[in-house]
């Protein structure tokens, strides 16, 4: 088995024609190429698991340099770890030759960030009337809890505040099609943060029975 | 807009296919897929919009059909369009004819467009 996943940037959505010549909705994402920089093992770390490093940076600490001379990979911006793999060996490099076309990924990424959002936009919240004598009550939230008992709000409770900009991970998109040369896969659907944005996309987890058999 | 992403992909362009815009009557050739069987579907009306965008774009046709107004939009690069004829060349003023919606008959006709005659 090769490595479930790889490091990437998210490039930016078009169309594309599937095989059967319908259009459909695509994201672009430079996947890899990746270096296995370190090799986590039980004995020494107490796990098991591959890191790898992506993308470009001119200058690098002293203790990054360090790290990253270890496995003589060039210089990188973005480490992460994968689940363990018996194939990794360290220095490897590994492109987008590790997806292939009809494969269903999960694609991660940072969403981009809303800022401080009321309970309208961020929780779905209906708002109150907009006519028979309302006046500041258009957007607001409503009640947030009972009287004297509980005497508390919950812990929990939807109410307006800092929206976005949180990890996110859309599963079981189709790899629609592939740019060896580029490095670059395109994914059915849409991809959480911005172009430009680093996401990690790993082979998808939880496939149904039904599509595996395909 | 720029277009790079499209370049990335290894989608073709329809290159073959004839020049047209708003206002054109066309009959354009879409291959149907009806269950397994896969058929030619003519349908001819006026192009009342195009929309350029790369590798996504696409055009609306629009006809009457036993008294109905009918459109339809076809992405242009679809591998799915046999062929596209241009049926007559029509003049308007605006690339987006969604005023012909409102009107039927005498009130929806478009002036053709005659080339200048090439001078010898």
């Amino acid at each position: 088995m090769t490595i479930e996943g790889l490091l990437g940037r998210k490039l930016g959505t078009l169309q594309v024609f599937d095989d059967q010549g319908r259009l459909r909705g695509a994201t672009a994402i430079e996947a890899g190429p990746c270096w296995v920089t370190q090799l986590r093992t039980a004995e020494k770390d107490g796990y098991e698991a591959v890191q790898l490093g992506y993308g470009g940076k001119k200058r690098l600490t002293k203790p990054a340099a360090g790290h990253l001379a270890a496995s003589g990979a060039p210089n990188l911006r973005h480490l992460a770890e994968f689940r363990p793999d018996a194939d990794a060996a360290l220095g490897d490099r590994i492109g987008v030759e590790i997806f292939e076309p009809g494969q269903l990924v999960d694609v991660t990424a940072t969403s981009k960030g809303r800022g401080f959002q009321g309970g309208v936009r961020r929780h779905h919240f209906r708002g109150g009337p907009r006519t028979h004598g309302q006046s500041d009550r258009h957007r607001a939230p409503g009640s947030i809890g009972a009287g004297t008992t509980p005497g508390r709000v919950f812990k929990g409770t939807r109410m307006a505040g800092h929206m976005g900009a949180r990890r996110s991970t859309v599963r079981n998109l189709e790899v629609l099609g592939r740019n060896e040369e580029r490095g670059v896969i395109f994914v059915g659907g849409s991809v959480p943060g911005p172009a430009g944005g680093l996401v990690r996309v790993r082979r998808a987890r939880a496939v149904s029975r039904a599509r595996a058999a395909r | 807009m720029s277009y790079e992403l499209d370049a990335l992909t290894d989608a073709t362009p329809r290159d073959d296919l004839p020049e047209f815009g708003s206002g054109d009557s066309v009959r354009v050739h879409a291959r149907v897929v009806e269950g397994a069987k896969e058929r030619v579907q003519v349908f001819e009306g006026v192009v009342i919009r195009q929309r350029r965008k790369g590798m996504a774009s696409n055009f609306t046709v629009r006809k009457i059909a036993s008294g109905v107004g009918v459109e339809r939009t076809f992405p242009l690069h679809s591998p799915r369009l046999e062929k596209i004829e241009v049926v007559r060349r029509g003049k308007v003023r605006r690339k987006n004819l969604s005023y012909l919606r409102g009107r039927t008959g005498r009130a929806a006709r478009i002036k053709e467009r005659r080339e200048p005659r090439p001078t010898a």
